[in-house]
């Protein structure tokens, strides 16, 4: 399914000094703020591997802080990220392990707040990344597409429901994934579209019984 | 239009097949894919150039030092340098090598640059591209033409491999930076398809099993200065190229071994600073310095 494009070797234009390890920090909590929508009371960052080697020399914390506060990867507030106001009301800190069944550069995002969550991703290469867990759920979200992701019981007919309201209002469905920790408990949906969805959809969907949360995940920009 | 080009095979029969440049292949390409205008895939490609420019411009009179102290100060005295004693390549030759280095030492500074492909291999193609549309007096459609060339090589070698030191070592980094822009010059100097494609297979097969064993974990020591050493074999690959000096490995099996060599080097050798020059002992006199 994976669409590659020139762009993704001729950019970004971006604050250096590592594409994976400083715009892919970057993208990673773009895409984290995009799935936790809240602003985190607390928040912990896990860094894997050559995350953690080496991550504090390429910026790698600060990457990840400035995304997830949604700043961009060209963005001159990353350098100074830690003296910015809002940064400096939340409580954070980092640790720093290996564990040789995560990919090279991979960390988790433990967010404590409104809601609690706990998001894992990678940087793949060139700037490019993937959201990998939320909690218990293997998920697949790179930022390429507008994203819908489900939380809701795992009962027949949830797909076609959701599945339905997407197609009512005409627009394509990329790919679809859904994962579940056990038959009849909770279960997740990944469905990557082709356009913008509307408010409106994404209400009657939550409005659907058994659906716990519905997120619209927005694409990353360049 | 809808083309399949993961491999250098592919590309090429494009190309005969349709009685098209490279660049011409790639941009259909995009815009099919992107379902955009191939204008205004050209268009988002000179924002990249105007960006390179930038970062050159902002670069070259630069010696502010990166956070570690370590770098920023050699593009300064290699001016300092020129200006006193010429290079004995000429006018090209320093511009190609300055041009590099400002870009890079931008990078390190955390400033902005544009990843080609990738952050720390930043100053090798805009290095050469843009020394020679000044020296050249190329066109934008010029440089638009170098650029896509360029970045076509990258997106067929990142079919098979990512671009990241961590998977690949450096070969995927400036290693890949190299073969982009020496088809970026074949482009240039009307070299044809083939010899675009060749001198991307020559600059790589003489990088294979290039390490990445970045000194303290940061992109300074020696992502610096192995761009301009890079900016500058790239020319080297593309001179021979345009004489028809053919790598005997053809592209694609060049690229496979550039992969398989990848996956043979140790994780210490990749992005880790475990190995190489940072397990030297100045480079762990260096780390520990800068952990305190």
């Amino acid at each position: 399914m994976k669409q590659r494009s020139l762009f993704d070797v001729i950019s970004p234009i971006m604050i250096g000094p590592s594409s994976s390890h400083t715009a892919g920090a970057v993208r990673l909590g773009l895409l984290v703020k995009n799935i936790y929508e809240l602003t985190p009371k607390r928040v912990k960052f896990i860094l894997y591997n050559s995350f953690a080697q080496t991550g504090r020399g390429h910026g790698t914390d600060k990457g990840l802080m400035a995304g997830l506060f949604g700043y961009g990867v060209d963005s001159d507030h990353i350098k100074n990220i830690f003296t910015m106001h809002q940064v400096q009301n939340t409580v954070y800190s980092y640790e720093y392990a290996q564990n040789p069944d995560r990919h090279p550069n991979s960390v988790d995002f433990i967010l404590d707040g409104e809601i609690n969550m706990k998001i894992s991703g990678n940087s793949i290469g060139a700037g490019k990344v993937e959201i990998i867990k939320i909690d218990d759920f293997d998920v697949k979200i790179r930022g390429e597409f507008n994203t819908l992701l489900l939380f809701y019981k795992d009962k027949p007919g949830m797909i076609s429901k959701v599945s339905t309201l997407i197609q009512d209002e005409n627009i394509n469905i990329a790919s679809l994934e859904c994962d579940r920790n056990a038959r009849g408990q909770t279960a997740s949906m990944c469905i990557c579209l082709d356009s913008e969805i509307s408010a409106d959809i994404i209400n009657k969907i939550q409005k659907i019984d058994d659906v716990y949360f519905v997120r619209n995940v927005k694409k990353l920009e360049d | 239009m809808e083309y399949s080009i993961n491999t250098f095979e592919k590309l090429l029969e494009e190309c005969r097949i349709n009685n098209k440049k490279i660049y011409e292949i790639m941009q259909e390409k995009e815009a099919y894919d992107l379902e955009i205008t191939v204008e205004t895939v050209r268009e988002k490609v000179y924002k990249n150039i105007l960006a390179m420019k930038a970062a050159i411009k902002n670069g070259i009179n630069s010696k502010e030092k990166s956070y570690s102290g370590l770098c920023g100060d050699d593009c300064y005295k290699l001016k300092e340098k020129y200006s006193k004693v010429p290079s004995l390549f000429g006018k090209l030759y320093e511009k190609i090598t300055m041009y590099s280095l400002a870009t890079t030492e931008e990078n390190l500074r955390m400033n902005k640059i544009v990843a080609c492909p990738t952050a720390g291999s930043c100053g090798i193609v805009p290095a050469v591209i843009i020394a020679l549309s000044e020296e050249k007096e190329l066109t934008k459609d010029d440089e638009i033409n170098a650029l896509i060339t360029a970045g076509t090589i990258g997106f067929v070698v990142s079919s098979k491999v990512a671009m990241a030191g961590a998977v690949a070592g450096c070969q995927a980094e400036c290693g890949v930076a190299s073969m982009m822009a020496a088809a970026s010059v074949v482009q240039i100097l009307g070299g044809n398809e083939f010899q675009i494609v060749n001198a991307a297979a020559l600059a790589i097969k003489n990088l294979l099993g290039l390490t990445c064993d970045p000194v303290a974990g940061l992109v300074e020591i020696p992502c610096v200065k192995r761009n301009a050493f890079l900016a500058v074999h790239a020319i080297t690959a593309a001179e021979l190229a345009l004489a028809d000096i053919e790598s005997k490995i053809p592209p694609d099996e060049v690229i496979d071994a550039m992969v398989q060599t990848g996956q043979l080097m140790s994780p210490l050798l990749k992005e880790t600073s475990k190995g190489g020059l940072s397990l030297t002992k100045s480079g762990i006199l260096l780390n520990e310095r800068l952990g305190k």
